[in-house]
C-alpha cells in the first residue's frame, strides 16, 4: 500500500460532531418537525401468547383528534409480512456443508392479525393529531382475544407437548446447527480430568439512551415516501419498506438523522417503519411514532439469552483438550437473525486458547418473549464467559493459579498465524491472522498488581470484606462484509465530500473517516464535509453493525479518495503539461512537488472537469470528479484482548464493588486514539451491567417483569471502577487502512473477568456462579450455607442464619 | 378539542406564553411548542436524566413536570447556558475530553455538571459520581465525562479574575 | 407515555386545596414534588380527573432544625434537608438517609412529606418517621389532626389519610442526651430503592448501658417495621458487638420479608441482621462523639 504522511490518522483532533451535539442541535429524529405531522400510539398485546378474535376500534375513531386507526385486516392487501431476514434460508456455500444448518421460515406480521405471540406485539395503531390523543384513543380499543398457553422456559419449549408458537416449526426449534474440530471422543477418553458445567448467560436489554423512532412523509410528485428513523441500517430498512409495500427500492428514502445509540437493536427493520411508511402515503401527512422506554423494553429486540451444557476434559497441567457444547438460544417468539448470533458464539468460545478438540451444537429456540437480535458482542460474550468460566473452574479443579492455567491454554506467538479448524459466518476459513496473547497476558497481570496480590494472600483489608482478581478474554472477527460504500468528490467550491453508506450512531464516523480523507488530501478533517447514513447519498450501501464501519467505510472511502486523488493529478499533468509524479494535493490545490507557484487550485480542477467540449480532460478520463468504492474485504480481521478484574466483596451484604478493570486489547491501526479509548470504556461499562446488574425478567406465563429502567439496572456514573487501558496494535494486513474493529471489543470479557474475581474473593467459602448477573442475594446464600454449623465472630452459632 | 390552558415560561431568561392542555410535559412545551429539541426525553420514568433542565439553578427531570408547574420559576435548558456563538467551559470540556459519543444524555448531563460545578468549583470524583448518577449514559461509560468535569472546572479557574484554585487532570 | 386527561388547579392556600380535593370526591390528588406521582402519571398507572399542585401554597414551605427539633412542612424538599449542616450535626439517622434517595435531580424538587404520603415500604422516610417518633399533621374538610408515625402507615401506598386530607407538615423527634441516630441500606445500585434499611436510635444510661433503643426495618414487609424484640434485646445491656449481634438475630426473627425480581424474601430476611448491625455501631459511634453527630 501506497504510504501517506500520516498527520491525522493516529490522532485524536476535536469531534466535528461535538459543535452541534453540545449545544443541544443535534437532530434526532423526535427533533424533525414536519407541517402538518400527526402521530401514533400502539395498541399492544399485553398477553403472552394469544388468539386474537377481533379488534374494536369504532370508539377509539370517534375520540377527539383521531385521524384513522388500523389494524391488520386494514393492510393485508397494501402492506406484506417480513418474510425475507439475514442468513435465514441459507448460509454460505461452505459453511453450509460444514455446519449443515436447518434454519426453518419465520415470517413475521407488521400488524400482529389473529395471533400475538409476545407481549409489547403491536395490534394496532392509533393516528391523532398528538400522541396525548393517540394515546387516549388508544385506551378505548377493545382487542377480543383467547390467551394461549405460553412457551417460557428454553429448555421446555423444546419438549413434545410445549405451547407451538408457529404452525410449520415443531418443538419451536427454528434453526439448529453443529460443529466439530478434531478428535473430541478421543480426547475425552483419554482425559486426566473430566467435569460438566451449565452456564446461562441472562437476557438483556441494550438499551441505548434514545428509544427508536421513525418519521415518515410522502411526497406524491416524486412518489417518494421518505422514512426517518432512528436506525443502524438504512439501506435495510429502505429494502424491506419498498419490498413490503411492493415499491422499488428507489421509490423510498431512509435516512437515519443523529442517532442516539444503536448497539445492535436498531439492525433490524421493524413493524414501525413499514407501517409507518405505508401510512404516510395513504393519509397523505406525515406520520411520526416516538418509542417509549416501555415500549423500548417490550417491542425492540432483547439479546443474549443462551444456556450451555459442557464437557470438558482437560490434562493433568490443566490444560483443556477438548470441549463438547450444546447450547440453547432463548430467541423469543420470532428470529430474524437466524443462526448469526449462535454461529458467533460457536466460532469465538474457543477464543485464545488451543483446544484442539471441539463439538458444538446450537440450537435457536423460539419462546413466547420479545424476539432477539445481536446485541454488541453477537454471541461473543456468551461464549468467552463460559470458556473463561471453564478455564477458572479447571485452575479450582487442579489446584493451579487461574492466572497459570489461562497461559498454559493460550495460543503461543509461533503458532500465529493459527488456522482454528472452522470455517467463520462468511464461510472462510478462521485463521487467527496476528497477535502475541502472552504479552497481553503478562502486560495485564503487571497492571494489576497479580503477582504481589498473589503472594500476600493475607487478611482482608476489612473485616467482612474479601478481594479478588479475575481474568477474561477475547478475540474478534471484526470488519465482516457483505461490503461497504465510500464516495469522495469536488465541490465546486474545491472543497472535498465524502459520503458513505455506513451510519453514524455516536462513534464518530464524520470525524475519524475525515480524518483519514484529510491527510490523503493535505487538509484538515475540519474542512472535509461527510454525510452518511441517507440511502439518496449512495445507491448501495450496508450499515453499522459487528464492528465493521472502520474497516469496510474506512477502506472504501480511502480508495475513493486515493483514487479522486489520482484523477485530480492527473487533469492537473494535463494541464500544466506534467506528469502526474511530479504533482502533490495539499492544501486545497494541485501542486508540481518543490514549485508551489505552479499549482491549480481544486475548485479548478472541478471545473476542467465538466464535461464539454471545452474540458481539458486525459484521454482515458471521464468527467467529473467523483469517486465510488465498494470495498469487499478478503474476510474477518482478528482483534483480541485480555481483562482483568478487581472486586471487593462484602461477605454479609453480598454486594459486589468493582475496584478496577485493566484490559490489554488490539484493535490494529487506531485511526483517532481518543475514540478507541471512548468505545472501550463504553463497552466495558456494558459489560459491568451484564456482569453485575442488568436483566430481562419473565414471569412463567410470559409477563416481563422489567418494563422500567427502575427494573432494569443500568449502570450509573457511581457504578464506575478505575479503568486502566493497555493499546496494543499490529496492523492489519486484510484492509488498506491496517485498522480492526473495536466497536464491541469492550463489552465481551468483563462477565467472565468480573465473575471469577468474585469467585477468587470468595474462595474459602467454595462459591459456585454459571449464571448472570451476579446478584448479592446468590452470592450471601452460598457463603451461609458454607458457614453453617460454624461459630461466626461473636461466638455465636446459629443455625437459621443459613437462609 | 379538550380544555387547554394558557401558561406563561420564562425559559433561557425569555418569557413565553404557549397554550396547552393541563397534563402537558414541561420537556413537550419546550421541545414541541417552542422549538428547544435540546431537551431530550428518553424514559419519560423520571430515570435516565436525558430530559434535565435547571428549575432556578436546580436540575430537574422535566419528564416529571407538567408544564404549568414551571411558571413562575426560571428554566434554563441547553440551549440557554451560553450567549449565542459563545460555550460554556463544559461545553469545550465534554469535547475536549470525548466525553460525548452519541449525544443524547449530553445536554442533561452539562446541566447536571454545571449544577455540581456550582457547589463544588474545586470537584473531586468521588462526590462528583454521586452527583452524576441520576444521568445514565449507555456510549461512554461515563470515564471521560468525569475528565471533562475536571477540566471544566480548570478552565473556570483559570478564566476566573484572581483566582488561586489548582487546576486538577 | 403521556398522562391522561385532568383538570389541573393551583391553589394560594390550603384550606383552598383541601376544598378543591373535596369537590373531586375521590377522584382528585395532590401534588407537591411529583417525583412519585408523576411517572404514575405517565404511565397512566394513575389517572385522576383533577390534580391539586401544592407548589404555589407559600405557608407550606418551611422547616426548621436544630438540636432535638426538626419540623418539615409539606413543601420542604428532599435537598434542603440534605443540605443543611444542622441535620449533619443533631439528625445523625436523617443525615444518613437523605443523599440514598434516589439522585439529585430527585432530591432538588422531591418533598419529604410527599415521599411519606406516597408510602412506598422501601422508601427511607417512611422509616425516618416511625423511627424518629414523628408526628404527622392532616389537614381536611374537618379541620387538622395529627397521626403518630405508627399509625400512619397500613400497607402499600396506603395511609391513613381521609379523603380530601392533605399532610400539612411532619415533626420529628429524638433524645438529646447520651443518644445517637443512624441508618444504613443496602440497594442494588446507588439511588435506588432499599432492598432493606434499618435505621437505630440508642440512648444510654448514666452508666453507659442501653436505657432505650428504636429500630425499624424498611423494605421488609407493606410499611416500616419496629423491631420490638430485638430493641428489647438491648435494653440493659452494654451496646456492644454481641449485644448488636443478638439484636441482629432477633429482628431478622421477627419478620418475613416479601421478594421480588431484586432480592428474595430469605435474602431480605438475612440482610435484617447484617443492617440492624451496622445501624447499631452507626448510632453508637455518634454518641461516643458527643452528640448525633458524623
Amino acid at each position: 500500500m501506497t504510504a501517506t504522511a500520516s498527520r491525522w490518522v493516529g490522532d485524536s483532533p476535536r469531534r466535528k460532531e461535538d459543535a452541534r451535539l453540545v449545544t443541544g442541535a443535534g437532530r434526532y429524529v423526535a427533533d424533525i418537525q414536519l407541517p402538518g405531522s400527526v402521530e401514533v400510539a400502539f395498541v399492544r398485546s399485553q398477553v403472552a401468547h394469544a388468539k386474537i378474535h377481533a379488534v374494536e376500534v369504532t370508539q377509539a375513531l370517534g375520540a377527539p383528534g383521531v385521524v384513522a386507526v388500523v389494524t391488520a385486516g386494514d393492510i393485508e392487501d397494501a402492506v406484506a409480512p417480513f418474510t425475507r431476514f439475514i442468513d435465514q434460508e441459507h448460509a454460505p456455500p461452505a459453511l453450509e456443508s460444514a455446519i449443515r444448518p436447518r434454519i426453518l421460515p419465520c415470517p413475521m406480521e407488521v400488524l400482529a392479525g389473529d395471533r400475538v405471540r409476545y407481549v409489547g406485539q403491536a395490534i394496532a395503531a392509533v393516528v391523532a393529531e398528538n400522541r396525548y390523543l393517540a394515546e387516549d384513543a388508544a385506551e378505548l380499543v377493545d382487542v377480543d382475544f383467547t390467551e394461549l398457553p405460553a412457551a417460557v422456559e428454553v429448555e421446555t419449549a423444546r419438549e413434545p407437548g410445549a405451547p407451538q408458537l408457529h404452525d410449520a416449526i415443531e418443538n419451536n426449534v427454528q434453526a439448529t446447527f453443529a460443529a466439530k474440530v478434531g478428535d473430541p471422543d478421543t480426547a475425552f477418553a483419554e482425559a486426566h480430568d473430566i467435569f460438566r458445567v451449565r452456564m446461562r448467560t441472562q437476557r438483556l436489554s441494550a438499551s441505548p439512551m434514545e428509544t427508536r423512532g421513525v418519521l415518515a412523509s410522502y411526497d406524491p410528485a416524486e412518489d417518494v415516501i421518505t422514512v426517518w428513523s432512528s436506525t443502524q441500517v438504512p439501506y435495510m430498512v429502505r429494502t424491506r419498506v419498498a419490498e413490503q409495500l411492493g415499491l422499488a427500492e428507489q421509490q423510498v428514502r431512509v435516512i437515519a438523522p443523529d442517532v442516539g445509540g444503536g448497539f445492535g437493536p436498531k439492525v433490524q427493520v421493524y413493524p414501525e417503519e413499514v407501517l409507518l411508511a405505508h401510512l404516510a402515503r395513504t393519509l397523505g401527512r406525515p406520520v411520526r411514532w416516538i418509542e417509549d422506554r416501555r415500549e423500548h423494553l417490550l417491542g425492540t429486540a432483547h439479546s443474549r439469552d443462551q444456556v450451555h451444557l459442557v464437557d470438558v476434559a482437560a490434562d493433568e497441567h490443566g490444560v483443556i483438550t477438548a470441549i463438547r457444547d450444546h447450547f440453547l438460544i432463548d430467541c423469543g417468539a420470532y428470529n430474524p437473525f437466524s443462526i448469526t448470533c449462535a454461529y458467533n458464539t460457536a466460532a469465538h468460545l474457543r477464543s485464545l486458547y488451543k483446544i484442539p478438540n471441539y463439538a458444538i451444537r446450537g440450537d435457536c429456540v423460539l419462546t413466547n418473549k420479545t424476539f432477539n437480535v445481536p446485541y454488541r458482542g453477537a454471541g461473543r460474550p456468551e461464549g468467552a464467559f463460559v470458556m473463561d468460566r471453564i478455564i477458572f473452574e479447571v485452575a479450582r479443579r487442579s489446584g493451579l493459579d487461574a492466572a497459570d492455567v489461562l497461559r498454559r491454554n493460550l495460543i503461543p506467538l509461533d503458532q500465529m498465524p493459527c488456522p482454528r479448524g472452522m470455517l467463520y459466518r462468511d464461510g472462510t476459513e478462521i485463521v487467527y491472522d496476528c497477535g502475541d496473547f502472552e504479552a497481553a497476558l503478562t502486560k495485564v497481570l503487571d497492571a494489576v498488581g497479580y503477582q504481589e496480590y498473589r503472594a500476600q494472600r493475607s487478611p482482608p483489608p476489612r473485616p467482612g470484606v474479601r478481594t479478588g482478581i479475575g481474568l477474561g478474554c477475547y478475540i474478534e472477527g471484526t470488519g465482516i462484509g457483505p461490503f461497504e460504500s465510500g464516495t469522495v468528490k469536488l465541490d465546486s467550491l474545491g472543497r472535498i465530500t465524502v459520503y458513505s453508506g455506513s451510519t453514524p450512531i455516536g462513534q464518530s464516523h464524520e470525524t475519524t473517516f475525515s480524518q483519514v480523507v484529510a491527510d490523503e488530501f493535505g487538509i484538515s478533517p475540519d474542512q472535509v464535509i461527510f454525510r452518511a447514513g441517507d440511502t439518496a447519498l449512495q445507491p448501495h450501501g450496508c450499515g453499522s453493525f459487528a464492528s465493521r464501519s472502520a474497516v469496510n467505510a474506512g477502506s472504501a472511502i480511502l480508495i475513493a479518495a486515493r483514487r479522486l486523488k489520482e484523477k485530480v493529478k492527473r487533469i492537473a499533468a494535463e494541464m500544466l503539461e506534467a506528469s502526474p509524479e511530479d504533482l502533490e494535493v495539499a492544501g486545497g490545490r494541485v501542486l508540481v512537488k518543490g514549485d508551489p507557484e505552479l499549482s491549480f487550485s481544486l475548485a479548478q480542477i472541478y471545473r476542467e472537469a465538466i464535461p464539454g467540449p471545452a474540458a481539458r480532460l486525459p484521454r482515458e478520463c471521464e468527467p467529473g470528479t467523483a469517486e465510488t468504492s465498494y470495498f469487499v474485504p478478503p474476510t474477518v480481521t482478528w482483534g483480541h484482548g485480555i481483562v482483568a478484574a478487581v472486586v471487593e466483596v462484602d461477605i454479609e451484604t453480598g454486594v459486589v464493588n468493582l475496584g478496577q478493570l485493566v484490559i490489554a486489547h488490539d484493535c490494529g491501526r487506531m485511526i483517532n486514539p481518543q475514540v478507541v479509548q471512548g468505545q472501550i470504556d463504553g463497552g466495558l461499562m456494558q459489560g459491568v451491567g451484564a456482569a453485575l446488574y442488568e436483566d430481562i425478567v419473565y414471569t412463567d406465563q410470559g409477563q416481563p417483569l422489567t418494563t422500567t429502567l427502575m427494573d432494569y439496572l443500568l449502570p450509573t456514573s457511581a457504578e464506575v471502577p478505575r479503568i486502566d487501558q493497555i493499546h496494543l496494535e499490529t496492523p492489519s494486513d486484510r484492509n488498506p487502512l491496517g485498522v480492526k474493529g473495536v466497536g464491541e471489543a469492550g463489552i465481551i470479557a468483563p462477565p467472565a473477568a468480573i465473575t471469577n474475581a468474585v469467585l477468587d474473593a470468595l474462595r474459602e467459602f467454595d462459591v459456585h456462579i454459571d449464571e448472570l448477573p451476579i446478584t448479592p442475594h446468590s452470592l450471601v446464600a452460598q457463603i451461609a450455607e458454607a458457614t453453617a454449623g460454624k461459630p461466626d465472630r461473636y461466638g455465636v452459632t446459629n443455625g437459621a442464619r443459613s437462609s | 378539542m379538550l380544555a387547554e390552558i394558557e401558561v406563561t415560561l420564562c425559559v433561557n431568561g425569555a418569557e413565553l406564553t404557549v397554550t396547552c392542555e393541563p397534563r402537558t410535559l414541561l420537556a413537550d412545551v419546550l421541545r414541541e411548542s417552542l422549538g428547544l429539541t435540546g431537551t431530550h426525553l428518553g424514559c419519560e420514568q423520571g430515570v435516565c436524566g436525558s430530559c434535565t433542565v435547571l428549575c432556578d439553578a436546580r436540575s430537574v427531570r422535566s419528564c416529571l413536570m407538567l408544564a404549568a408547574q414551571a411558571r413562575g420559576h426560571e428554566i434554563t435548558t441547553i440551549e440557554g447556558i451560553a450567549d449565542r456563538n459563545t460555550l460554556h467551559p463544559l461545553q469545550r470540556a465534554f469535547s475536549e475530553t470525548h466525553g460525548l459519543q452519541c449525544g443524547f444524555c449530553t445536554p442533561g448531563l452539562i446541566l447536571t455538571s454545571a449544577e455540581y460545578l456550582r457547589e463544588n468549583p474545586v470537584p473531586e470524583r468521588e462526590s462528583m459520581k454521586r452527583h452524576l448518577s441520576g444521568n445514565l449514559c449507555r456510549c461512554t461509560g461515563y470515564v471521560k465525562i468525569f475528565e471533562a468535569v475536571e477540566l471544566a472546572a480548570a478552565l473556570i479557574a483559570d478564566s476566573a479574575p484572581g483566582t488561586m484554585a489548582e487546576p486538577q487532570r | 407515555m403521556k398522562p391522561g386527561q385532568l383538570e389541573y388547579h393551583a391553589p394560594d392556600t390550603v384550606q383552598d386545596a383541601v376544598d378543591l380535593l373535596a369537590s373531586y370526591d375521590g377522584d382528585g390528588m395532590v401534588i407537591a414534588g411529583g417525583q412519585s406521582l408523576m411517572p404514575l402519571l405517565n404511565m397512566r398507572l394513575a389517572s385522576p380527573r383533577g390534580l391539586i399542585d401544592l407548589n404555589g401554597i407559600g405557608e407550606l414551605d418551611y422547616y426548621l432544625v436544630g438540636p432535638g427539633r426538626l419540623i418539615v412542612g409539606a413543601l420542604c424538599r428532599h435537598r434542603d434537608i440534605e443540605l443543611d449542616p444542622e441535620v449533619r450535626h443533631h439528625w445523625g439517622a436523617v443525615a444518613d438517609a437523605v443523599p440514598a434517595i434516589g439522585h439529585v435531580a430527585i432530591r432538588n424538587r422531591g418533598t419529604v412529606v410527599g415521599s411519606i404520603c406516597h408510602a412506598d415500604p422501601a422508601a427511607e422516610w417512611p422509616a425516618l418517621t416511625v423511627l424518629l417518633a414523628a408526628t404527622i399533621t392532616a389537614r381536611g374538610p374537618h379541620g387538622s389532626r395529627d397521626v403518630p408515625a405508627e399509625q400512619f402507615f397500613d400497607s402499600h401506598y396506603v395511609t391513613a389519610l381521609r379523603p380530601a386530607e392533605v399532610v400539612t407538615e411532619v415533626r420529628f423527634a429524638l433524645p438529646l442526651e447520651r443518644a445517637g441516630s443512624g441508618f444504613v441500606e443496602v440497594a442494588r445500585r446507588h439511588g435506588d430503592f432499599a432492598l432493606v434499611s434499618v435505621g437505630a436510635v440508642i440512648e444510654l444510661d448514666e452508666r453507659g448501658l442501653v436505657a432505650r433503643a428504636r429500630l425499624v426495618a424498611g423494605g421488609v414487609a407493606p410499611h416500616p417495621v419496629r423491631l420490638t424484640e430485638a430493641e428489647e434485646v438491648l435494653v440493659g445491656r452494654v451496646p456492644d458487638d454481641a449485644a448488636a449481634a443478638m439484636a441482629g438475630d432477633a429482628g431478622s426473627a421477627a419478620v418475613e420479608p416479601p421478594g421480588d425480581i431484586h432480592a428474595p424474601g430469605a435474602y431480605r430476611r438475612n440482610l435484617v441482621g447484617t443492617l440492624v448491625r451496622r445501624a447499631l455501631s452507626a448510632a453508637v459511634h455518634r454518641i461516643s462523639e458527643g452528640s448525633n453527630a458524623r
